[in-house]
């Protein structure tokens, strides 16, 4: 029974958001925003597990000499932001939460994003290395997208051409047979859930 | 007479003149900014006939469409009208209020209004479900001159109980299940099934061996999803497959998380995986951990994991964004053998370029049927390429359709949203 009835609730539940999108009536549509909502609720009552996690895992870490450092930066972080945040006006600007969220976060995640022109850089530099005939063409198609940002003269228009017809011809075309396959893989796997065929996610083979 | 003296008397009534002609132009304009025909002497068009309303299909009983014929002065006779105002009442002779205006040459408009009224935002536009409505129509000329009105119809809203546009789908979703069953079925009888290799399945078997061989652990990402992303959930499979495996190995699998959720779903996946195992001894909680439900945050945790750990192997699997290639590098930077696998579309050529294996799109749903190797898992890949060949069919079809102005086969298979 441990197995059937979490299988059953997915089956009806799955089934019954099946029916409910070719019903276009007010209560669908209520069934609809309302186990939707449910996701919330369960995100929102599942966050204590997160926290638990992570605080027990940094606690077990200031253990271990190695990792101890960067194991207190964090808890010290966190419980900095805690105290700070748990007034209902910490989030108005000038707070001391909001500073730091402000001048610290914020600069740390805007910096971390942009490493990410330099691995665009190293990936695209293996990526396009013409070791064979399709990493050739890679190549040459990457050079005629590029190439369409730098004024080439009477180039220009022949290369423009030559971009539109490659974004909007194979290019439009490999992109719609990958979502075809995406559709059809994630209705595969919707109906094997429902069916109960698919249950590795609750922990069952 | 003196100059000085005259002056002063001309400009007052010069001043009086404007005053008068301004006064008069701004009299001229004030009532509306459309005219009656009589007042400017401009003709007015002739009105819209024959208009009917019918309900809106598939919808939830809110909104009505309006037709009509068009003036005999849109198109011909004396071509003056700019456009058709549609107005509406809720007693035949209540008052009449501006809905909309569409262009000329249209002759349908739809009226719609779902937002229900609360106490604090109260709608007297409100289109309830069984509701009657009263609806004229006028044409207005390129004068800004209305036409007489046309003659007075009532409608009154509907419930569907069925979305007739999404008929197609709802055939192809029957078909598609009934492939699925039928497969199934079969492979529970003993019937072999032929499934094409895939690289990045054939290769998680040797990147697991990598590990054990290496002494070093393997990182599983489940990138950025939701527990009810689909993405996510092939995620979960492919990671009970993998957790198995190295179980048997002896290897530690890491999970870094973002999602509470997916955390506690990951946890149960893995231990279960162990105990299939045998192995129920060497499951340990602590390496599946929740990290931050940040973005970049997120990065730079996984990242230092990568630089520290040094992981044999990398899975990326679930649903990634700007993440992927940060991490996907930072991977292959620490000399990782890497494995990834989603369903975004804008991301695959970032792992495609950063990863020595790429799943792409259904190949990471496939993966779980692949990887267990399971007849009835591996009769819905058999499925899914039946339905393939139907919708490679439905195109060929429809592309013939289309140059052959077949436009009945074009209405049959199109889906209406």
């Amino acid at each position: 029974m441990k197995r059937e009835i979490p299988l059953l609730i997915v089956g009806i539940s799955g089934f019954a958001m099946l029916i409910q999108y070719f019903i276009p009536t007010d209560w669908s549509e209520f069934i609809f925003t309302y186990a939707q909502d449910w996701v919330i609720v369960i995100g929102i009552l599942a966050l204590p597990l997160g926290i638990w996690s992570l605080v027990k895992a940094n606690v077990e870490k200031l253990k271990v000499p190695g990792e101890r450092f960067y194991s207190a930066v964090l808890l010290i972080g966190f419980l900095v932001m805690v105290l700070t945040g748990l007034k209902r006006e910490s989030l108005e600007y000038g707070t001391t939460f909001m500073t730091i969220f402000t001048n610290v976060l914020i600069p740390i995640q805007a910096t971390i994003f942009s490493l990410l022109a330099f691995f665009i850089a190293s990936a695209a530099y293996r990526a396009f290395r013409a070791r064979s005939v399709l990493a050739t063409i890679l190549l040459l198609t990457a050079f005629i997208i590029m190439f369409r940002f730098i004024p080439l003269g009477p180039i220009s228009t022949v290369n423009l051409s030559a971009v539109a017809w490659t974004l909007s011809v194979p290019n439009m075309a490999a992109k719609r047979a990958i979502m075809m396959g995406i559709g059809l893989g994630a209705t595969a796997t919707a109906i094997k859930i429902i069916l109960g065929i698919e249950r590795t996610y609750m922990g069952h083979d | 007479m003196n100059h000085i003296d005259w002056f002063p008397r001309k400009l007052g009534i010069i001043s009086l003149v404007l005053l008068v002609i301004t006064w008069g132009g701004v009299l001229a304009q004030a009532p509306k900014d459309v005219l009656s025909a009589d007042s400017l002497g401009a003709p007015a068009p002739a009105p819209p006939t024959n208009v009917r309303v019918i309900d809106k299909p598939n919808d939830a009983g809110h909104g009505l469409i309006i037709r009509w014929d068009l003036s005999a002065d849109d198109t011909s006779g004396l071509k003056n009208v700019d456009r058709y105002e549609v107005l509406r009442s809720d007693a035949p002779d209540g008052e009449f209020i501006s809905r909309g205006i569409v262009f000329r040459g249209v002759n349908e408009y739809e009226d719609v209004d779902d937002m229900k009224p609360t106490a604090s935002s109260p709608n007297p536009n409100y289109m309830a479900e069984g509701s009657t409505w009263f609806y004229k129509v006028v044409a207005l000329s390129n004068q800004q001159v209305y036409s007489e009105p046309s003659e007075i119809v009532v409608g009154t809203t509907r419930e569907n109980l069925f979305h007739w546009g999404k008929l197609p789908i709802l055939i192809a979703v029957i078909i598609f299940t009934a492939y699925l069953l039928n497969f199934i079925i079969s492979a529970k009888k003993g019937k072999k099934l032929y499934i094409r290799p895939l690289a990045g399945i054939d290769a998680v078997d040797d990147a697991i061996g990598r590990a054990t061989e290496m002494g070093k652990p393997i990182l599983f990402i489940l990138g950025l999803g939701t527990a009810a992303d689909i993405a996510t959930i092939a995620g979960f499979t492919i990671l009970s497959r993998v957790a198995k495996k190295t179980a048997e190995y002896q290897t530690r699998v890491l999970v870094p998380v973002q999602d509470p959720v997916v955390l506690a779903v990951a946890q149960e996946t893995v231990r279960t995986a162990y105990l299939e195992a045998g192995r129920p001894d060497q499951y340990n909680s602590d390496n599946i951990f929740y990290v931050t439900a940040m973005q970049f945050p997120y990065v730079a945790a996984v990242n230092s994991i990568m630089l520290r750990e040094k992981p044999a192997t990398n899975f990326y699997m679930g649903l990634f964004y700007a993440e992927s290639l940060l991490l996907a590098e930072t991977g292959n930077i620490a000399g990782s053998i890497q494995i990834s696998g989603t369903d975004q579309i804008a991301q695959l050529p970032f792992f495609v370029a950063a990863t020595d294996f790429t799943l792409i799109g259904e190949e990471l749903y496939a993966a779980s049927a692949y990887l267990s190797q399971e007849p009835v898992q591996l009769g819905t890949l058999k499925a899914q390429d039946y339905t393939k060949a139907i919708i490679m069919i439905i195109i060929i079809l429809g592309a013939i359709a289309i140059t052959g102005k077949w436009t009945f086969i074009r209405d049959i298979i199109t889906i209406h949203l």
